[in-house]
């Protein structure tokens, strides 16, 4: 059975992309801070779906302790899935460093510390797969959100590189572009409902495009034209509306 | 943020503020929180039980924690749906212990509503079954109660409507089943005389039920058919059925699309189904291995269907009388017949004895009828109160929307001693819902 390696598995997003892939017969290590608090969800997919499943302990901000925790992986992952991120408040960070370095260095930096581990074994072994959950918030800055922005605006260069790069070994990286999707980090906005995906409906398109090997992928997908509408504003007029 | 909710029979519908959990520290925090909230699962049942300003979904606390294939043990979070359930223990050859006749409930709400099923008679209800839970209290603390721990606790949260605190894990017993088929026959009995008899009759099986037609007078005053079943043995299946004895019953293949208007429904149109539901069988008693689905839950093969009372929505009455009171199931049976007010799914089933402090099911006759909510509906159900009170019997909580303190102060002889153990655990009335506050269960 081939295993796939959550980071950041405590979201919704990616309990439901977790789920999709045991459901597909992979085993699974479901990495996070406080990975105990995940010993509900391991038993749960085990019994339903008899795949193994394993907790692993991983801080997205503690990049020092990244190339250990890859190495102890005693099964390497046939599948990288990136899920973890921080929108963060936007006010409030401009005003407090802290909070924009969390919302950088959780959605960016520690996203490509990861990556760059994982990428350097696949290239070794010429197989294996990268999948990293980015935004459509990355596409255009906007004055709502533009912290968060811009940090997976890098996060989605980077991925669109690594593809580039690692093309080339074998190694396959898939960008995927969620819209608004109904999570805890979106529960009390009202949300489009038509706009707006499930965790689940997210996870069976990271799935199919892993399998498929897609390179960039939206959910939902409507959400490749809004954004390109979105792009194509021109900028002094963008720079006076308010979104 | 505020949606608009309400249960299964969409009376009443109110704006709620819904809100989630994963973890337990998100449960704690909420509990922390100053808003009073009822929690809620699957919102399956009928009234106004599970509603209030603020609910707390079990929905994503639905997590499998044990299950020991050999011995038959299961261990979940509360949020956990019986379809989900029953998806992974038929496989292995288990079932559930006691299931009512829709599987998209939760775990959380068959310990809160206490739930029946056909097997009442025989198996008890499903606290019967549990070999203990979790629930947290309005402080934050978590309490692991069962029969023996904290025996005040687990008794009042069997059937105490969410009110006692919020459950988390639940463990029970399974039933071991050889295939996932069931051995049923179906029974016409030509009156409510026959009827009684039929059940006397076939009382030592394990499955029980029947439709009954509350429009018939005169002769064929009260005539049903009685639906008994026991799980299938391997070697009453046919070549087909053998190939996969343990099948998991299909997905819903229907959706009931949009509300149907309400004039739809009236005595006509009830007295032509029933007379087609009671006609279909030609033969006085039919026989046949049919898979659980279809026997257990008949109607979740309609999603939705709920939508077919309009969309002013319907109330469930169900109330239990003591075997001695067949009298009274009589003069409710006529009043019913009386007003006109039939209803497509009128089920009756005989209970057998049971001690709890505040579950519905006592040994008796149990009837169940849906009503379209109309004008002149509730005075009348506030008569039919009054006969059910007169012999002794009472209403479940679980499909109540509209019942008067003072029915199930009467109904309940142990309601002081409930509502003390929820005064103890939950003092400030932090779990209340909008059925608590109308029947005095919590606040002064």
């Amino acid at each position: 059975m081939p295993t796939v390696l959550i980071l950041g598995a405590s979201s919704d997003m990616a309990i439901a992309i977790s789920e999709k892939f045991a459901s597909e017969k992979y085993n699974i290590q479901l990495a996070a801070r406080n990975s105990k608090r995940l010993e509900a969800f391991q038993s749960d997919l085990a019994i339903k779906y008899d795949s193994k499943v394993s907790l692993h302990e991983f801080n997205a901000l503690q990049f020092d302790t990244h190339p250990g925790f890859f190495e102890q992986l005693y099964v390497k992952p046939d599948v990288t899935v990136c899920v973890f991120g921080y929108l963060g408040d936007n006010e409030k960070g401009i005003n407090d460093w802290a909070e924009t370095q969390k919302i950088i260095h959780t959605n960016f930096t520690g996203a490509v510390s990861i990556l760059n581990i994982a990428a350097a074994y696949y290239r070794t072994q010429q197989a294996g797969v990268i999948a990293g959950i980015s935004s459509v918030a990355g596409e255009r800055g906007r004055q709502s959100n533009f912290l968060y922005g811009s940090a997976k605006a890098g996060f989605t260069a980077y991925l669109s590189g690594l593809r580039n790069y690692l093309f080339r070994y074998k190694v396959h990286v898939v960008s995927v572009q969620p819209g608004f999707v109904y999570t805890k980090m979106t529960e009390q906005l009202s949300l489009p409902p038509l706009l707006t995906a499930t965790p689940q409906q997210v996870a069976d398109i990271v799935y199919n495009a892993v399998i498929k090997k897609k390179n960039v992928v939206y959910v939902k997908w409507f959400w490749r034209y809004i954004m390109l509408i979105i792009k194509l504003i021109p900028e002094f007029m963008f720079k006076k509306m308010k979104l | 943020m505020k949606t608009w909710i309400a249960n299964w029979g969409n009376y009443p519908k109110m704006e709620s503020d819904v809100r989630y959990f994963t973890f337990k520290e998100q449960l704690e925090e909420l509990m922390k929180s100053p808003e009073p909230f009822i929690p809620r699962g699957n919102g399956r049942c009928y009234g106004d039980a599970s509603l209030a300003n603020t609910t707390v979904s079990t929905l994503h606390f639905n997590r499998i924690l044990s299950f020991d294939v050999a011995q038959g043990l299961f261990e979940c979070q509360s949020g956990l749906t019986l379809d989900k359930i029953l998806e992974v223990i038929v496989p292995k050859g288990w079932f559930l212990p006691v299931t009512p006749g829709t599987k998209f409930i939760t775990v959380g709400g068959a310990v809160g509503s206490d739930v029946h099923g056909k097997n009442h008679h025989v198996d008890g209800s499903f606290s019967n079954h549990i070999i203990e839970m979790d629930v947290m209290l309005a402080d934050g603390a978590l309490l692991t109660c069962s029969p023996i721990h904290y025996p005040d606790l687990f008794e009042a949260t069997c059937g105490g409507m969410g009110l006692t605190g919020m459950i988390t894990r639940i463990k029970f017993r399974l039933k071991k089943i050889e295939t996932s088929y069931v051995n049923q026959k179906q029974l016409k009995a030509k009156n409510l005389e026959d009827l009684i008899r039929l059940f006397e009759e076939y009382k030592s099986f394990t499955y029980s039920m029947a439709w009954i037609d509350c429009l018939a007078k005169g002769e064929q005053f009260g005539r049903g058919i009685l639906i008994v079943g026991e799980h299938a043995k391997t070697g009453e299946l046919n070549l087909k059925q053998a190939k996969k004895p343990l099948m998991v019953s299909g997905k819903p293949k229907i959706t009931f699309p949009f509300n149907l208007p309400s004039w739809v429904l009236n005595t006509l149109t009830v007295r032509i189904f029933n007379f087609l539901y009671y006609g279909k069988n030609f033969k006085p008693k039919i026989e046949n291995v049919v898979p659980y689905e279809p026997f257990f839950y008949p109607l979740d093969a309609i999603l939705h269907w709920n939508r077919g009372y309009g969309k002013k929505g319907f109330v469930q009455y169900q109330f239990v009388l003591p075997l001695s009171s067949k009298e009274g199931l009589i003069r409710i049976l006529k009043r019913i017949s009386a007003e006109g007010l039939g209803s497509f799914l009128a089920v009756l089933k005989v209970f057998g004895h049971q001690q709890s402090m505040i579950s519905f099911p006592q040994e008796g006759y149990t009837l169940a009828l849906d009503f379209p909510v109309r004008k002149g509906l509730f005075p009348f159900l506030d008569e039919l109160d009054t006969i059910v009170l007169k012999y002794g019997g009472r209403l479940y909580m679980s499909k109540d929307a509209r019942m008067k303190p003072e029915v199930l102060f009467k109904g309940y002889p142990q309601i002081e001693e409930f509502r003390s153990i929820v005064k103890k655990y939950n003092p400030t009335g932090k779990l209340s819902s909008i059925q608590s506050h109308r029947l005095l269960l919590t606040g002064n």
